[in-house]
């Protein structure tokens, strides 16, 4: 069982709640969900989709052949009818879309009208239409009727009736009509978590224990501001909405100084206002984890789509010479825990430490059974009252063979705590001395940086283990290479090479990991196999060129998409074609 | 209660006769007065000669960037909601380069205290106009004369119903110590403009010239009536006030943020218990 769902129509017409509604209900039911969406950058108008998969099996992409289309306008037959296989289903209301569409897969369902009759008014369009693909599917309105009894709760009975009613009124129309339709659904079992990437973004900062959140609105970030605006009163999280991204970066490193942990997020053009204060966290080593949320560019460039351009800019931003650390998560499970080792890491290192991601990422949804909260790692670096009453002499940058100095809270105790932009002594005051200048520049990269690589996990390897022919991504492209591996392993000896922590660059050999196994020689792995083609949502091949920067290694061969959108599994294994034949 | 050299810090690198050594000696004053020790408060600089101010002092600093000392300000601020926290900038430091976080900061009310050193005047890149100088001035940059007008940050700070209005002149010791003690004990953000002049740099607006035309406001002088402040805000040449312009008692942001009506958020444990209530929610 393997059903995809598209629903399209324009900005406004309630997609997002038709499709959101839908993946709701199905991993409620146990399925495995996946969805995306397609949107442009306006409230109103023009042409959006939202995608829901659902199987039997694990899926962590969208595929490009429909089985069900729920057209809200005229442009989603023109532009995704041909994506409809030969035994899906066309659902559109005639009236509203003024055509009647003849052919065994279109199915003309009255949604407006069902609405005006069963709910009292034409708002209800959508949940009949929800209704409706429910029971074309044949599943059982159960789940439905609990998520729109939550959802209008405190609206009142009446809505929550009148919504029931609607429900009901699609899912008995399309049960009735929709002959011939052939859907069958799988036995259902346990609930299973629904999560997007930004949420796993978003949740892992609560459980790193953030506390304070600064930015400026700019998609596809803006769902952590969102979020943790949300959960901020009950977890005690300040959320400021910045008067830009210079205020919103400064604002969070001086919550940072004040002594709590901070995170501030953006999308490219804020991260350029942001630069002058990414310098300013490395110089005053001030923790910090900063939210990369990538979109095409340059300039405003396609604001609601997606592209991973902007790994080169995040590994090269700000004036001088620092340590820096890149998470750059492939699935909202990633996404929770590396933006939790993000925290750890920034505040251990004193660093600023990234989570990259892009509006793909952050939009996606999936199922899992549930998260290992067990694997949530807290360890407080700072110093406060306890541990600062001992301390005699305190030098907030005093130097240490690790390089991390003791970071104290100003007001903590009758220390003073003194950061400084400018090139400083060890407590923290202006100096131009060349030989503290040397140490300092010691001190936070070459004590520093070597450390903090021992703690970056090699990549992730899945499928064969000697192939002929390895895929290698970076962040979000993980779950489309997967779905190919999986197809491909069929008739070859191959697998994926998927990195999620970019920088400090994961060593390729020299020392065995945490459990005393052999350092996954991933290198090695690559030159033994006859093909490693790079896949990248971006036109250069960024990656590609940060792995021939560290290594020296070039892979055989690139696959670039950069026309905005994600690839597809279909459209990955079409270009793969003409590498492997 | 602190004594004067607790506070003592590297020898200042000002030019000699600089009136930022008058706005030093009277803060030091001014704390120790507030019963503020050099660990109870923080400062947050900038960058230019003002910036440095911290640096010949000892107290918890964070000098960040050229033009960014509120939004650091107002992080810290909003952490640790008991501690005294004053930015002190020049005037091209925070009405140039951070003009926007100026007006948000009042907007915001956040209880931060903003000092500037107004030299009218750019010193540490060697004189160049600044957002105070007098239209008409020469400057190197400048050699056909200033064409931008002059900002008045006075009627800047009424117009946006700022909390706490004031400006103070560095050859007045006796009224700056005492704007400064006002200004932190008033809830509210503050903007003190404190008139210092440059003495390597700025040759028209010296002590003399100010010392002819500041005057200091008179008591009677109803300073939380906005329209008249306003007025007042808005003189300059001949006579140039001195004093506590505007003040109003608008509530602050520190209270109205839900998560730190209890405890200021430095002291809030990081307590995960409710995880796993959260997760529940993606069911």
């Amino acid at each position: 069982m393997d059903y995809s769902i598209k629903i399209g129509g324009e900005a406004g017409q309630g997609i997002q709640t038709v499709g959101d509604t839908l993946a709701r209900v199905f991993a409620r039911a146990g399925y495995h969900v996946f969805t995306h969406q397609d949107y442009e950058s306006r409230i109103r108008g023009g042409h959006n989709f939202y995608q829901v998969r659902l199987s039997d099996r694990p899926v962590t992409a969208s595929l490009s052949r429909i089985d069900i289309l729920a057209a809200f306008d005229p442009e989603s037959i023109d532009i995704h009818s041909a994506e409809v296989s030969d035994e899906g289903r066309i659902i559109y209301d005639s009236s509203a879309l003024r055509r009647t569409l003849e052919g065994p897969r279109f199915l003309d369902i009255p949604f407006s009208s069902l609405a005006v009759e069963h709910g009292g008014n034409r708002i209800m369009a959508n949940t009949v239409a929800t209704g409706a693909i429910l029971g074309m599917l044949g599943m059982d309105m159960g789940i439905l009727l609990d998520i729109i009894a939550a959802t209008f709760r405190n609206k009142g009975e009446a809505v929550i009736k009148a919504n029931n009613a609607a429900a009901s009124a699609g899912f008995v129309f399309a049960a009735n009509n929709c002959s011939g339709c052939s859907f069958a659904l799988s036995e259902q079992t346990g609930p299973k978590m629904l999560i997007a990437g930004i949420d796993g973004i978003s949740f892992g900062a609560v459980a790193s224990g953030c506390k304070f959140y600064s930015a400026y609105p700019m998609t596809p970030s803006t769902g952590i501001m969102n979020y943790l605006a949300e959960k901020g009163k009950t977890f005690g999280i300040i959320v400021e909405q910045a008067e830009d991204e210079v205020a919103a970066i400064n604002m969070a490193l001086g919550a940072s100084f004040a002594g709590v942990r901070a995170m501030t997020a953006t999308s490219g053009g804020g991260f350029a206002l942001m630069v002058e204060g990414l310098s300013l966290a490395a110089m005053t080593e001030t923790p910090i984890v900063i939210g990369l949320g990538q979109r095409p560019g340059p300039a405003t460039g396609l604001p609601t789509r997606t592209e991973q351009a902007e790994l080169q800019f995040a590994l090269h931003a700000a004036h001088g010479e620092f340590p820096r650390i890149i998470m750059a998560p492939g699935t909202p499970e990633q996404a929770f825990y590396l933006t939790n080792r993000a925290f750890d890491l920034a505040e251990k290192y004193q660093v600023p430490a990234f989570v990259i991601f892009d509006q793909y990422l952050a939009d996606t949804q999936w199922t899992y059974e549930a998260f290992d909260l067990e694997r949530v790692i807290y360890t407080d670096y700072r110093l406060r009252e306890d541990a600062l009453a001992t301390v005699a002499d305190y030098k907030r940058y005093a130097f240490t063979d690790t390089g991390v100095s003791p970071l104290a809270v100003p007001g903590a105790s009758r220390h003073v705590v003194v950061a400084d932009s400018d090139e400083h002594d060890e407590e923290g005051h202006i100096s131009e001395d060349a030989g503290i200048r040397r140490e300092m520049v010691n001190k936070r990269i070459f004590r520093k940086m070597p450390l903090i690589r021992e703690e970056i996990q090699p990549p992730l390897l899945y499928g064969d283990e000697t192939p002929a022919i390895v895929l290698v991504g970076w962040g979000s492209t993980y779950g489309i290479i997967k779905e190919a591996v999986d197809i491909l392993s069929a008739g070859n000896r191959i697998a994926m090479l998927h990195f999620s922590e970019l920088y400090p660059f994961p060593a390729a050999r020299g020392r065995k990991g945490a459990d005393g196994k052999e350092w996954f020689d991933y290198l090695t792995f690559l030159r033994n196999a006859g093909k490693t083609i790079c896949i990248e949502n971006n036109a250069t091949g960024q990656f590609a060129g940060l792995v021939r920067a560290e290594t020296g290694y070039e892979f055989t061969a690139n696959i670039n998409r950069y026309d905005g959108r994600p690839f597809t599994t279909e459209d990955l294994l079409g270009e793969l074609h003409g590498h492997i034949g | 209660m602190a004594i004067l050299d607790d506070y003592k810090g590297q020898t200042p690198a000002w030019c000699p006769g600089c009136g930022n050594f008058s706005i030093l000696k009277t803060f030091k004053d001014a704390v120790r007065e507030l019963g503020l020790g050099p660990h109870q408060f923080t400062i947050v600089a900038g960058i230019g000669q003002a910036g440095k101010f911290p640096h010949y002092l000892r107290c918890n600093t964070f000098n960040g960037l050229h033009g960014r000392t509120l939004p650091a300000a107002t992080g810290i601020r909003l952490v640790n909601h008991e501690m005294p926290v004053i930015a002190v900038a020049g005037d091209g430091d925070c009405y140039g380069e951070g003009g926007n976080h100026l007006i948000h900061a009042m907007r915001r009310n956040i209880n931060v205290k903003l000092f500037v050193h107004d030299n009218q005047v750019y010193g540490l890149t060697k004189g160049q106009a600044s957002p105070t100088t007098h239209e008409g001035t020469m400057t190197k940059n400048q050699p056909f004369g200033v064409y931008s007008g002059q900002l008045n940050p006075m009627a800047l700070a009424v117009a946006l119903d700022c909390s706490f209005v004031a400006r103070a002149f560095a050859g007045d010791q006796e009224q700056l110590k005492s704007i400064m003690v006002e200004a932190v004990r008033h809830k509210g953000f503050a903007l003190v403009d404190i008139l210092q002049p440059c003495v390597t740099f700025n040759k028209l607006n010296t002590f003399e010239w100010y010392r002819q035309r500041v005057y200091r406001i008179e008591a009677e002088y109803e300073s939380t009536d906005r329209i008249k402040a306003f007025e007042r805000s808005l003189e300059w040449g001949d006579r140039i006030p001195l004093g506590v312009i505007y003040k109003n008692s608008r509530s602050i942001a520190e209270e109205r943020i839900p998560a730190i009506m209890e405890l200021p958020l430095v002291k809030q444990h990081v307590d995960n218990s409710g995880l796993a209530e959260l997760l529940e929610e993606f069911y």
